[in-house]
């Protein structure tokens, strides 16, 4: 159910994300969606990777400091109002998103949005309630 | 009282309080004459005040005297302030110069025992002793430390391992290989090695490493514990300058409350740093010291830069020596932002008291339309990394809080990514003053 994200300091300057790209690009790791939430110093760069314990190896040998978390990926229908029904019954239930982001490739008919929640096995409840499709980790950096 | 089973030398450490200043008395009187005699400086210093060496009738009397700078030294460099002829001079050494010319200084023979003498007397106060393996990683060369923890360490009739700096990867192996018990060197240096020993998965426990004795830097409580923690280890404070001789000027006991100063030696001051005025007992303020038995290099009144104070009751190792604080700073490194003093220690035990902060940071000064600011940049670590922004912004917040608090003056925390602060072998040079 879960999927495995790794995290990324980086400090806002140019250059530094190419860097990264590039450390996991030579060591054969494949990035499937990213997502960077910035102030002017710093940055925060979320990745799913086909490799992450590979991706966390590769990318601590170069110093940077990175952190591992578990997030989930689900389907939601690539039409008006799909992500709304989404957010409403999370909303309803009182789960608390931290942040999401979407996956650019397709699952299927659906699109693909990453999801970080405070309490993610609560969540996990939630939306397998209301029928909503949880993607499968392998699923997901298969895309 | 109990004394302490081990005193290198009881019978002047733990002598009683009006006994020393009566030796205190008669070795300055010896000293001013010398100098005045010899060292055209200081002839010049006792004629502007219309001083005579006989004048001296009391320790208080020295009060009268200008004080003698760095500057007076560069002024008189290389060798204007020695006392004694060329063929009387054994040894030189020469301070590190990180501001401007060198400083140079001499050892005649008897300064070189004396010395010896006194290094001996706080390396035995922090334990060690003829059974230690004692690990030297300072640089060995114009810098005094390495040598007079050398000579000391000889004298007890420790091991000693010349190993001198650099080099942390063989510094490891010798320490593991050699059975290195007792580790010299720089605070900052012993947490380096801490790092490469965690980064190579050594413990520190299976080694037999027992003391360490840190000096040549200010350092604070927090780091002391991290020393000890980390290391495995007793970590002891000692206190020297090249001027005045090297270390063994003061250095802590066992009890870890204040650096002995060997005062039969050197006769301490606390001033103002401002107004140069004698502070009472007990007063925090700059160390000013004149040398009592010196002979190649004697200073009168030097002004250490050093902030500290102290303590005069006898400690309760036995020793009656007046205890000397940490260094709070230097003078010269106190830093004035909005008008406030600030010293970069104050700003290093705040990020020690950070749960998972490590003291790898630097800080900024710089002056925007008029007015100062303060910036601390903090190397980010895993511990202290979150990938909930909501959960970085709030740890960049509260440690601003706590820098606010303590300093009395607003900072700005930045995250660095790792490895990005110079980590220093010598002396860290942290402060970054765009003002200038």
């Amino acid at each position: 159910m879960k999927v495995e994200q790794i995290s990324i300091f980086i400090e806002n300057k140019s250059g530094r994300l190419a860097e990264v790209s590039g450390i996991l690009g030579d060591s054969g790791v494949n990035i499937r969606a990213l997502s960077l939430a910035d102030t002017s110093d710093f940055g925060i760069l979320r990745l799913i990777v086909d490799d992450s314990e590979k991706a966390l190896q590769v990318l601590r040998e170069h110093k940077f400091t990175v952190s591992k978390t578990e997030v989930i990926g689900v389907a939601v229908p690539d039409s008006p109002g799909g992500l709304s029904s989404i957010l409403h019954i999370l909303d309803q239930n009182n789960v608390n998103v931290e942040y999401m982001y979407a996956f650019v490739e397709r699952s299927g008919d659906n699109a693909v949005i990453i999801f970080r929640f405070d309490d993610i096995d609560e969540a996990i409840r939630v939306l397998a309630e209301n029928g909503i499709t949880i993607l499968k980790g392998s699923t997901i950096t298969s895309i | 009282m109990n004394r302490d089973p081990k005193i290198w030398n009881p019978s002047a450490e733990c002598q009683p309080r009006e006994q020393l200043l009566a030796l205190q008395l008669q070795r300055l009187q010896t000293t001013l004459h010398l100098v005045s005699e010899n060292v055209p400086c200081y002839q010049a210093k006792f004629k502007e005040v219309g001083f005579a060496p006989q004048d001296l009738k009391t320790l208080e009397d020295l009060r009268q005297l200008p004080f003698t700078t760095k500057d007076d030294l560069r002024l008189n460099y290389p060798y204007g302030m020695f006392a004694v002829p060329m063929r009387n001079v054994v040894r030189i050494h020469s301070s590190s110069g990180t501001t401007g010319k060198p400083t140079v200084v001499g050892y005649t023979q008897q300064d070189i025992q004396t010395w010896t003498e006194l290094v001996a007397r706080f390396m035995t106060a922090a334990g060690v002793t003829d059974e230690d393996i004692v690990h030297i990683a300072f640089g060995y060369g114009l810098f005094t430390g390495a040598f007079g923890l050398h000579y000391g360490s000889e004298a007890i009739g420790a091991s000693v391992i010349p190993m001198s700096g650099g080099n942390t990867d063989k510094q490891l192996m010798i320490m593991q290989d050699y059975r290195s018990s007792a580790l010299v060197c720089t605070p900052s240096y012993g947490l380096t090695l801490a790092d490469r020993m965690e980064k190579q998965g050594i413990d520190p426990h299976s080694l037999a490493l027992r003391v360490g004795l840190f000096g040549a830097e200010p350092w604070s409580e927090q780091m002391r514990n991290e020393l000890e923690n980390r290391l495995g280890i007793i970590a002891t404070d000692n206190y020297g300058l090249s001027e005045i001789m090297g270390p063994g000027v003061a250095g802590e006991c066992l009890h870890k409350s204040g650096m002995h100063l060997a005062e039969d030696h050197f006769l301490a001051e606390i001033i103002d740093p401002d107004t140069g005025v004698v502070l009472p007992e007990g007063s925090v303020g700059e160390l000013v010291i004149t040398s009592l038995t010196k002979q190649a290099f004697p200073m009168i009144r030097y002004r250490t830069r050093d902030i500290t104070r102290l303590n005069y009751e006898t400690c309760s190792c036995g020793r009656t020596m007046a205890r000397m604080e940490k260094t709070r700073g230097r003078s010269d490194d106190m830093l004035i932002i909005k008008g406030v003093n600030v010293f970069p220690t104050q700003i290093e035990e705040v990020l020690f008291q950070i749960e998972g902060c490590e003291p790898h940071y630097q800080l900024i000064i710089d002056r925007v339309n008029n007015v100062d600011s303060l910036e601390v940049q903090v190397e980010v670590n895993e511990k202290i990394f979150f990938d909930e922004m909501k959960q970085q912004r709030s740890f960049i917040e509260q440690a601003e809080k706590k820098l606010a608090s303590v300093l009395g003056v607003s900072a700005k925390v930045k995250l660095v990514e790792p490895a990005k602060i110079k980590r220093h072998e010598g002396k860290a040079c942290r402060v970054f003053d765009r003002r200038k």
